[in-house]
């Protein structure tokens, strides 16, 4: 087999468990879009246009609480400025492919695509046709996060009605797969301290506006893995 | 029509976001603290996520047995942690949080 193909494969083989927990995100965010007052077709579109889980479920909520469109904005920035952790933390491993390939992988790089690849190339290196791991978590992903948004939509009446998704707490299975990521990676004592002190901040920052906490939290798990680092 | 530009605007923003590091890298001398600070991104930003869904039931945190997601999150932790198996690490936690419903 190509090594570009085996790679692709690869990086979807490595993507499906991580579906489990995103199937059913999207799912829900697909009926509450439309039950915050988004049409079908704009519920769909947003999954396929800002593509960020839950920068889309804070803009249901900004819709449906009729937030201005400059605040919808700024909100989905915001929420998503951890993306740009994601991007430096892949650039020295995509360094080498053409400018188009790093445009498409940009725009699949989600928490979840980001995960397994980061994994993967921390682990392998880069090679020269590394970069279709990235693509190959992605392709799984969209394709994973369009399909279950459909289904979201389509099924809304029925998801509300019966209260399905208060009786069967779904929406614990994303947290879940974000736990199967970062446990297995704690691998010394610097890593293991970045995530309890980004933990920790996250948990005193909760009450920011915009998940500003996450990102505050973030920073804060950096710097203290660094520096214990620098110490060791 | 104003959620159509406000998606666009959010979605350029966002994919100027994911491609900004990627693109500037090898363009831009970046220092070497920097470089080894990325190694940190990935337990940190997931932690931050994975922490507040746990701890808090409601707008309060809650260390208690009453709060089942956090019980159900060590069930978990403790699952990825022997196991190394993302599928087996969500569908046990599931299962445990199913199971603490329940009781």
């Amino acid at each position: 087999m190509h090594e570009a193909k085996k790679n692709f494969l690869d990086g979807m083989k490595a993507e499906l468990p991580l579906l489990v927990g995103v199937f059913p995100f999207g799912l829900i965010y697909g009926a509450l879009a439309v039950n915050a007052g988004l049409s079908r077709l704009a519920a769909q579109a947003m999954s396929a246009i800002v593509f960020a889980g839950s920068a889309q479920f804070v803009t249901a909520q900004l819709v449906a609480d009729s937030a201005p469109a400059l605040v919808i904005v700024l909100t989905i920035a915001i929420v998503n400025i951890r993306h740009m952790l994601y991007s430096a933390s892949l650039a020295p491993y995509l360094k080498d492919v053409s400018v188009k390939w790093k445009a498409l992988l940009a725009y699949l790089l989600t928490d979840e695509a980001y995960a397994p690849s980061i994994i993967y190339y921390e682990k392998n290196g880069v090679t020269p046709f590394s970069h279709w791991f990235l693509f190959g978590a992605g392709c799984a992903l969209w394709i994973n996060w369009q399909i279950s948004t459909a289904l979201g939509i389509f099924l809304v009446g029925y998801l509300t009605e019966n209260d399905i998704l208060k009786t069967i707490p779904l929406d614990f299975a994303l947290p879940l797969t974000f736990i199967a990521m970062v446990v297995p990676i704690l691998k010394d004592k610097p890593l293991t301290l970045a995530a309890l002190s980004a933990g920790g901040t996250a948990l005193l920052a909760q009450a920011l506006p915009f998940k500003l906490g996450l990102i505050l939290a973030a920073l804060v798990g950096i710097i203290v893995g660094t520096s214990l680092e620098k110490r060791a | 029509m104003k959620i159509w530009l406000a998606m666009l605007a959010g979605g350029l923003i966002t994919f100027g976001m994911r491609f900004s590091l990627i693109y500037l890298f090898g363009k831009l001398e970046i220092p070497e603290t920097l470089k080894r600070a990325l190694r940190y991104v990935p337990p940190a930003v997931l932690a931050a996520i994975v922490f507040p869904e746990l701890f808090y039931s409601g707008a309060q945190i809650n260390l208690g047995p009453t709060n089942i997601r956090l019980m159900a999150g060590v069930v978990a932790i403790l699952t990825a942690w022997f196991s190394k198996n993302t599928l087996l690490t969500i569908l046990v936690g599931m299962l445990a949080l199913v199971f603490l419903n329940l009781i």
